[in-house]
């Protein structure tokens, strides 16, 4: 901890790095809340695992022509709502063969990731850190397409809040009142798929979904209604980022799994906590 | 919005099927504007069904539905609707308050936070259903009962020219349950009111005509009969179905309900 304070002074990465947690809770937490309560944080891991496949090609694309030098967290972006889009038809017109479809695009999609880092030249490092996090590479760049994400997602999701609560509710009541539930479902999916970009490069592809949704889990054990979940939850996700970033620093172990150990262990105690207080069974 | 018409929903020649099953066969309704229209029927008989019709929510196989002149999908607005079972989730975080405003999507401004008027109305609907005192309780936590009259107070939050109810009272007691019916009573003096129930002794007292369906659908006045056989059947003064031979004509099966 106190070898941490005195590097984040002088060392840049740790500074981008801590602001990547702050910045994507943002997201994360008011997102989160809605993927948990409308039950879709599987369709988000679907959509978190397809992004490998936009990566993968930038990657390769890269290597090929390296005069273009595109980001990859485009091409996780692109690959990521297209993604979301496709799962979200799926899910609204394919209701019996949904769960299949959407896990045969999970393996898919990091089926292309595989096989264009496979064949990109040179370095597979990569690889590891968008499937497990490599927050301690974070660039200024990264910070800026961190923070615009947060922008629109918040903007959408809490201008439309009404909207979104009636829909996660009660569907077809909310299209009885005049409300276009595909739109705002397939909209909603889509900020999921940007707020999953923003956590891959926290704690990357494989864990981002523990982070989307445990803190609103733990939040909902507390809360009545929606907008104190959003609240409690994007508090959370920022203690647990800054913190898995600070305890792994000093012992040298990965931090995006650090994250994710203290969020599972939050969450744990938090259902326990719960049941004491409520002295009887859970819900 | 359409010009003024003497009907608030008006089925034609309506048939509907699913996977091959005939649900509802030459169907014709018309429902009048501040009709009190209860319908009863056998399960499966394909009671909601005819609602989801009237909503716009389930398109017919053939024939045709007008609700207020138009096309349900155009004036859906105008209806407060009220679903039987609800498939919600009761874990769902929101407060009975919450639940109520969604009635005022549709009235209320398109985006951003609910006006001051939209939580009065909503507030006024759950006095109505007697509910004020709870309106910062978790919706989860209510009993059955309870959450049946916050979804009426949801309908009635829509403000409708049609109120439109699935089963709104199965869950309640009884003493609730005159309050709630009194309440449509006296809404029904400006709006069009149609209900589902199985108690047809309990609701014959309120409405004025009650409609029967079972795959076809026949509409009877309601009139009043006392008699001590009713009264030994349902141990209260009610109305009685009277079968107009008419009405029942080439059908002949509502004497089985």
């Amino acid at each position: 901890m106190p070898q941490f304070l005195i590097d984040l002074r002088s060392y840049e990465f740790l500074q981008n790095a801590l602001m990547a947690c702050v910045l994507s809770s943002f997201a994360s937490g008011i997102i989160g809340s809605y993927v948990v309560v409308r039950r879709i944080s599987y369709l988000a891991g679907s959509i978190s695992h397809t992004i490998l496949g936009g990566i993968g090609a930038v990657l390769f694309f890269n290597a090929v022509y390296p005069q273009a030098q595109i980001d990859p967290l485009f091409g996780a972006g692109a690959t990521a709502v297209i993604a979301a889009i496709i799962i979200g038809l799926v899910s609204l017109h394919a209701k019996q063969r949904e769960d299949t479809v959407i896990s045969a695009m999970w393996s898919v999609g990091m089926a292309t990731g595989i096989v264009f880092i496979a064949k990109t030249p040179g370095y597979a490092s990569d690889l590891m850190g968008y499937l497990f996090g490599n927050i301690l590479m974070v660039t200024q760049r990264d910070l800026w397409v961190i923070g615009v994400l947060d922008v629109l997602v918040a903007t959408i999701a809490l201008i439309f809040y009404n909207q979104f609560l009636a829909i996660c509710f009660d569907e077809e009541f909310a299209s009885l009142r005049g409300l276009n539930v595909d739109a705002y479902y397939l909209s909603l999916l889509c900020m999921t798929a940007l707020t999953v970009v923003a956590l891959v490069t926290v704690v990357g592809i494989v864990m981002c979904i523990a982070l989307l949704t445990l803190p609103a889990a733990i939040a909902s054990l507390f809360s009545n209604s929606l907008w104190k979940i959003m609240l409690i939850s994007t508090l959370l996700s920022v203690i647990f980022t800054t913190s898995g970033l600070v305890l792994s620093y000093s012992p040298d172990i990965p931090p995006g799994a650090t994250t994710i150990l203290i969020s599972g262990m939050t969450y744990l105690l938090a259902v326990v906590f719960r049941r004491l207080l409520s002295r009887g069974p859970m819900l | 919005m359409s010009n003024e018409q003497s009907s608030a929903v008006e089925i034609q020649g309506l048939n509907f099927s699913y996977n091959g099953f005939m649900i509802l066969q030459d169907v014709d309704l018309t429902i009048n504007l501040r009709d009190f229209v209860s319908v009863v029927g056998p399960n499966g008989g394909g009671k909601t069904t005819l609602l989801k019709i009237i909503l716009g929510l389930l398109k017919p196989t053939s024939g045709t539905v007008q609700l207020f002149g138009a096309n349900p999908s155009k004036s859906k607005k105008r209806v407060g609707y009220m679903p039987q079972h609800a498939k919600f989730d009761f874990q769902f975080p929101a407060t009975v308050m919450d639940v109520a405003l969604m009635g005022r999507l549709g009235n209320s401004t398109r985006f951003g936070p609910y006006t001051k008027h939209d939580r009065e109305i909503c507030m006024h609907k759950l006095e109505q259903v007697k509910l004020a005192h709870s309106f910062r309780k978790s919706f989860a936590s209510l009993s059955g009962g309870q959450r049946q009259r916050v979804f009426i107070a949801r309908a009635l939050a829509c403000e409708p020219d049609l109120l439109l109810l699935d089963e709104p009272t199965s869950n309640l007691d009884q003493g609730i349950e005159s309050e709630v019916y009194e309440l449509f009573q006296e809404l029904n003096r400006t709006i069009t009111i149609v209900l589902v129930s199985h108690d047809l002794g309990f609701v014959s007292r309120y409405v004025k005509r009650v409609v029967c369906v079972k795959r076809r659908v026949v509409t009877h006045p309601t009139t009043e009969i006392t008699g001590e056989l009713i009264n030994a059947i349902y141990g209260a003064p009610m109305k009685m179905v009277r079968h107009d031979r008419h009405d029942c004509e080439g059908t002949g099966s509502c004497h089985n309900f």
